[in-house]
This record gives C-alpha cells, structure tokens and sequence, in this order.
C-alpha cells in the first residue's frame, strides 16, 4: 500500500491509501478519518471515508491547502500506529432473492445488460463460476460484509465481504446504467454489495430486495427516529434470505413502525481475522445471534 | 404570510446556502448553484444573505403573494411583471397582497433567484431549507415546487424598494466560457496527449446538465494509459474502485463525456476524475445553459486561491453597496 494525496480543487484533499480494494486499505482510511475527525481542525467542513480511500473538505481562507495536507500527512503516522480494532456493531439485514420487482425491472432494462438472454443473478453465477443461481445467493449470504462506505446517494452503504480475495465475488456493472431500480434493490459491482436507499438511476447488478428501510427523511419508521440515515462505514452486515411470505410480513412491520431490525454491539479486530477468517466469521456470528 | 404558487416554472426549488456536514452519509450540501446571485437578492430586500429563497431554471414561475413584501431578482436575465408591470432586475421591488409575479422569457444565464422580505420559511431539515429532491429533504416536502402549493414566509421588516445591486457587480457568463482546473485526483491515469486535447478542445455543455452535475461534449475522447485494472475497480479503463468525489471534480465515464459535480453531487463513485474546477468558478456554472461554448482552462492553487480572494471582494464590494 502506498498513500498517494492530491488536491480536489481548492477546497478538497483525496487521500488514496491504495488503489485496489482490501480490508487492510478500508481500515486504514477509516482510522485516518477518525484521527481526523479527533483532531478538530479549524476549518474543515467534511470527512468522508469511503473504500480505499477518503476525502476532506476545508474552508482554505481559514486552513492554508499546504498545511492541511501537512496536517493529515502527520496524522498518517498516528493512525499507522493504531491498533486494528474497531467498535462497532453487527447487523442482520433480511433479502428476499430473485424478487418480482427487481425481476421486473431488469427486464426492462435488458439491452443495457451484458446479457440480454439471462437475468443478472445467473450472469453473476456463470462468470464467477458457480452452476447455478442458487449456489451464488448462498456464497452471497453465507459471510459477512463491512460497509466500506456510505453514499453515492442519501445514506446509500457500500459493502465488501469478509472472505480472503480468492473467495470474493466480482461482478461487472451494466454496460450503461438504468434509469430505475427499486428502492432496498440489493445490487452488485465490482466486488461491492450495496442497497439502493432510495429509488432512482444506478448501474449495479440486482440479485433481491430487502424490506427494512434503511434511509428515512421523515424520521418515523421506528428504528430511525434519532438519525433518518440507518449505516454508518464500519458496520457488519449479514444477510438473511427470506421469502415471499418472511418479505410481507417484515414489510407490514416496517410500515406500521414495529420492525427491529437485530443489531448487536461487537469488536472487530483485523490481525485475529486475518490469522482465522472462516474461525472469526462464525464468532461475529454467534455475537448477532447470542449462542 | 405566505405566497401561492400559481405555476411552477419548469423546476423551482427553495434553497439556502446549503447542508454541510453530512457529504460522508451521501447527502450533499445542495443550496444556491450562484450563491453570489442568492446572497445579492437576499441583501436587497433585506434578509439575512443566507436566507432561503426560490431558485428557479430555464422559467420563471406565477406566484400569488398573500401579503405585501419586498421582492427581489437576480441571476438569470429574466425580467419580471407584477401584474403585467415589468421590474428590473438585481433591484429590491414591492409586491402587494393579491398581486401576482410573473416572468417574461430567458435571455441570458439559466438561474434566478427570487428573494422574499422575511425569507422562504419551509421547515428546515438537518439545519438547511435547501431542497434535495432525491432524498426528499428540505424545501416543500422534499420537492420542487407544484400547483397550488403554499409556501410560508418569515416575518421580515423589508427593505424599501428601488435598493440596487450595482451593473458592474452583477455577474454572468461570456462566450465561449472559461472554466478554471486545478488537475489532480486521477489525471495520471490518462495519457499526455489526452490532458492536451481535455483543454485545448472546445466543449459544449449538454442537455443533461442539473444541479447534480453539468455534462459537456463535444470534445475528443479521452485515451488512458496502459495499465492491470486494480482489484475491485472493474473493467473499463475509466473504473475505479468507488471513493468519494470533491464537488466540481470532473469525472469522464468511458472517457467520453465529461461531467462536473455540482451542489447536489453523488458522493462517490467508481469514475475516475481528473481534476476539480475551482471553488471561485463554480457559481458560474449554475448560469450555463445547454449548448453554451465552454474551454476548460488550467490553473495551479496559486491562481486559484487568487481567485477565490478576487471573488470574496467582490462580494465585499456587493455588501457595501447595499450596506
């Protein structure tokens, strides 16, 4: 890995902590963005942390542009120095699969599609050389996932799954993006996962849908009361896959504000997950479900 | 206190000067393409120049006062009538209760700025009125403006009529257009060749322009160099692996066509982007229309923090003459 800086502008600094995507390029951007965040730096307006890479915004009437790159080239140390550990939270997140209305949609869109004849779910499988559909919902759901960035649009979370690279799935975008996709569309590109927060444009590949609202302006849905945004970067997400039946019934709770989505509070630590992957996975497992 | 909204325009929005703070949840700071034109027509009537008013583009839209106020314009040259009557832009003027504004065709820039005694009063959200319509935040429900809507007004004590922002501190585009560079973030990625022809070429600006972004076109396609496409960043040489976008980074999907971030940005993506237009040029774009002339012109941060400086006194130069 090696840490490349540039301008955006006069207002912004693009801090690139590798060019390819791993955990160990997540977590170190993520750990710079809370050093800092922790700093307090007159003048900056904006911390985002996203893949491999983050970004801040600043004021430079109040922060020369030198200096606040000077600034968070001294903070690169600190955080090169932390511990790999994160606080943090793991959530079960319930997808119902091969959904009529993601069916339905990219069916529409099929000529923008690298495979016109096919759905994307049995692109995905093909290309990432499992026999059949199925067998790719499974190695989809059956690991846990980081969100490694929130956005794109509204409170929209971008997530990579907790498998060494030769077990990670990739998948390409459309080859021109649709001008819909459902809201909670649970879609695939690159090697992120991502659920469309609210309804609109997008190039990902769609493989289900989940009935939990995940952003909420109005603040009434019950679990998003406090913030109208549901991800933060560093959750853990598991997927649930459910059916027709499991999707209505978590639906109708969801909309008369009785759902709770499972979430429980848990530490990730990088260096014990590197050294046992699968071992540490089915650990964060027991942690959601309390065995 | 209120007005009604007899007819929308084509897209008219409440904005403010915007939402920071929340870019890293993908919520942009959205607020005033032209801040300069939001800020002027806010000091004209007497408001707090960060108030919120009506951005309207392309059309201006019918409004029904129901209370006496104090009115102002700026922007878009685009003259407006109450009842029939035209008044002059960039100058504070009164609206009777029972009186309606109206607006005559555009002849020049895209946006206006309709500035109201007292401010548009819609309820806040995450501590701005601006309108983000794609997370149905701010401004009326979340949305432009529509038929019959009835939108609230502060209480304000309304500056008199005839205040006027000097001619030569009211600012538009010339032809062709100059926008200004800094390039960074992934200019490596494209060859020498490809930076030559991104500024020596002639732009124009595309139908697809919002307050998400402005599309140009027009130009020659941009060639990448070689290189192993990193993991997770996918297949096309203009991929990435998705990290976050500066507002005005310029980003060129299949090397194509490029297309400038603006107040409502996505916040990240998997486009490379090669550079940022600079901060003092951005009020600029919110006044492009489709098909205007545009060059992209570098610069290095000296210039553009210059800019930035020139463009804060002239403001300062607006504050006083209104002051």
């Amino acid at each position: 890995m090696k840490t490349r800086y540039s301008f955006g502008g006069d207002e912004h600094i693009f801090v690139e902590m590798d060019e390819e995507m791993s955990l160990d390029a997540f977590f170190k951007s993520l750990s710079m963005t809370n050093a800092v965040r922790a700093a307090q730096i007159d003048g900056v307006t904006e911390i985002c942390p996203s893949n491999a890479s983050f970004q801040v915004k600043f004021d430079p009437d109040k922060i020369a542009p030198d200096d606040m790159l000077a600034e968070l080239k001294t903070l690169e140390t600190v955080a090169e120095s932390a511990e790999r550990r994160l606080n943090t939270r793991i959530i079960e997140v319930p997808v119902f699969y091969q959904d009529p209305w993601t069916h339905e949609t990219l069916m529409r869109f099929r000529e923008r599609h690298q495979d016109p004849n096919g759905t994307d779910l049995d692109y995905a499988a093909r290309i990432n050389g499992f026999d059949s559909a199925a067998e790719f919902i499974t190695a989809h759901h059956s690991s846990p996932w980081f969100v490694s960035m929130v956005g794109f649009v509204a409170g929209l979370p971008f997530l990579y799954q907790l498998v060494e690279r030769a077990r990670q799935l990739e998948v390409p975008k459309y080859l021109r993006p649709r001008t819909d996709t459902p809201k909670q569309t649970v879609g695939y590109g690159g090697c992120f996962s991502c659920i469309y927060s609210v309804r609109g444009a997008g190039g990902y590949q769609m493989f289900g849908i989940t009935p939990m609202t995940i952003y909420d302006p109005t603040q009434t849905t019950s679990y998003l009361r406090d913030f109208l945004v549901f991800f933060n970067p560093g959750d853990i997400v598991k997927w649930k896959p459910i059916d027709r039946e499991e999707y209505d019934s978590i639906l109708a709770d969801v909309e008369s504000n009785r759902y709770e989505p499972l979430v429980k509070d848990v530490e990730f630590d990088l260096t014990a997950f590197n050294a046992d992957i699968d071992g540490y996975n089915a650990k964060l497992m027991e942690a959601l479900h309390g065995v | 206190m209120a007005f009604k909204v007899l007819n929308p325009g084509l897209f008219t929005t409440v904005q403010d000067l915007g939402r920071p703070g929340y870019f890293h949840l993908g919520i942009p700071i959205s607020g005033a393409m032209d801040r300069f034109a939001l800020r002027a027509a806010n000091l004209l009537v007497g408001n707090d120049e960060g108030a919120a008013a009506l951005e309207s583009v392309f059309m201006g839209p019918q409004l029904e006062f129901e209370v006496d106020a104090t009115v102002a314009v700026t922007g878009a040259d685009m003259p407006a009538r109450v009842d029939g009557e035209a008044k002059p832009g960039w100058t504070a003027f009164r609206v009777r209760a029972g009186q309606v504004l109206t607006f005559d065709y555009l002849k020049g820039g895209a946006r206006i700025y309709i500035a109201i005694s007292g401010g548009v009063d819609t309820p806040p959200s995450l501590d701005s009125r601006s309108t983000y319509p794609i997370g149905a935040l701010g401004g009326v429900e979340g949305r432009p403006l529509a038929i019959g809507d009835i939108v609230p007004l502060g209480k304000g004590a309304g500056a008199k009529e005839g205040r006027s922002v000097p001619e030569n501190l009211r600012r538009l585009p010339g032809s062709p257009v100059e926008l200004r560079v800094l390039p960074g973030l992934y200019w490596r990625l494209i060859t020498e060749e490809a930076g030559r022809n991104f500024f020596g070429d002639e732009w124009t600006v595309a139908p697809e322009a919002d307050r998400m972004g402005y599309r140009f076109r027009g130009g020659r396609p941009i060639q990448f160099e070689e290189r192993k496409q990193p993991f997770g960043a996918g297949s096309d040489p203009s991929n990435i692996v998705d990290g976050c976008y500066p507002y005005g980074s310029i980003q060129v999907p299949g090397g194509t066509e490029p297309i400038v971030l603006h107040r409502d940005a996505v916040s990240g993506g998997g486009y490379f982007t090669l550079g940022a237009v600079i901060s003092a040029d951005m009020d600029l774009i919110g006044q492009l229309q489709p098909h205007t002339p545009t060059r992209f012109v570098k610069v290095d941060m000296k210039t553009a923090l210059t800019a930035r400086h020139d463009r804060q006194s002239l403001l300062g130069k607006m504050r006083t003459s209104l002051s």
